[in-house]
């Protein structure tokens, strides 16, 4: 009962912030680099204002899984570092928590297009 | 016919002619894909967590992200992920899977213009701005707690 309530939060609001994505791109426009950044801003702003934290702690993957997470992962690794490090960990905290995903991204995206062909899209 | 005027009829006439995306279907649809490629990023996390109890919670996350980004790369590569995001708009384009679409998808695009100044230079055209932006803010926000 209890996994089925947390994937139900996690389907309710997942869905919810892509829905919102969706209604950024019906009313304003814009491309979706636009909103990407957006999102990794409101996720920065989320993780600094501790207010991830409390959304994380019932929608799990819900939140984490939308750029969002990028974005707090950011944020939260460059206020860890610079309580531990200080200065240093201002620079190296958040690239350092997500670079797991960066160079992932990198490394299959390299070698994914060495391997496909890009298919002339039909319109 | 003087400029301001014809501008604003070419203005409208591009306007009429940029495709609507209908409000309501599209709306539900990024709700639903939304939803279920965030409930596979839980079913991953739960699998990874049973197979090994004893790794820490940030281990888990960067795994999970670690495997979303493969598999929408190679849905990106073989031309499925397109197929999805051409009905789910946001809600492919929210998730981190969309970051790594946005990666990929370029990459391929531009291959044939070589490898260095093709796939490499455009590899970051969307990503790029996201990493600018989001390493920026995350600096001030660490600068900020350091004198908290």
């Amino acid at each position: 009962m209890e996994t089925f309530l947390t994937y139900l939060y996690v389907f309710l609001v997942g869905g919810f912030v892509c829905m919102l994505g969706q209604i950024l791109v019906i009313k304003t426009s814009l491309t979706s680099a636009r909103i990407l950044v957006s999102f990794v801003l409101l996720g920065v702003i989320l993780e600094a204002t501790t207010l991830y934290d409390y959304i994380y702690s019932f929608a799990k993957s819900g939140i984490s899984v939308p750029i969002i997470g990028f974005g707090a992962s950011l944020a939260k690794g460059a206020i860890l570092a610079s309580k531990t490090k200080g200065v240093l960990g201002v620079f190296t905290g958040g690239l350092e928590a997500t670079a797991g995903g960066i160079t992932a991204a990198v490394i299959f995206a390299f070698v994914f297009a060495l391997i496909f062909k890009a298919k002339t899209k039909k319109s | 016919m003087d400029y301001t005027k014809r501008n604003i009829k070419y203005n409208e006439y591009v306007n009429s002619k940029i495709p609507k995306t209908r409000s309501w279907p599209s709306l539900f649809y990024a709700f639903i894909v939304g939803g279920l490629i965030c409930m596979i990023g839980q079913g991953i996390g739960d699998g990874i967590r049973a197979i090994w109890p004893d790794l820490a919670g940030n281990a888990v996350s960067n795994y999970v992200s670690i495997i979303l980004i493969f598999i929408a790369s190679f849905l990106t590569g073989i031309g499925v992920y397109d197929r999805i995001g051409a009905f789910a708009g946001a809600g492919s384009i929210v998730p981190i899977t969309g970051f790594s679409n946005s990666i990929t998808s370029p990459a391929m695009d531009f291959k044939n213009e070589g490898i260095i100044f093709g796939l490499c230079v455009k590899m970051f055209s969307i990503a790029g701005p996201v990493i600018v932006i989001g390493v920026l803010s995350s600096a001030i926000v660490g600068l900020i707690y350091l004198f908290l």
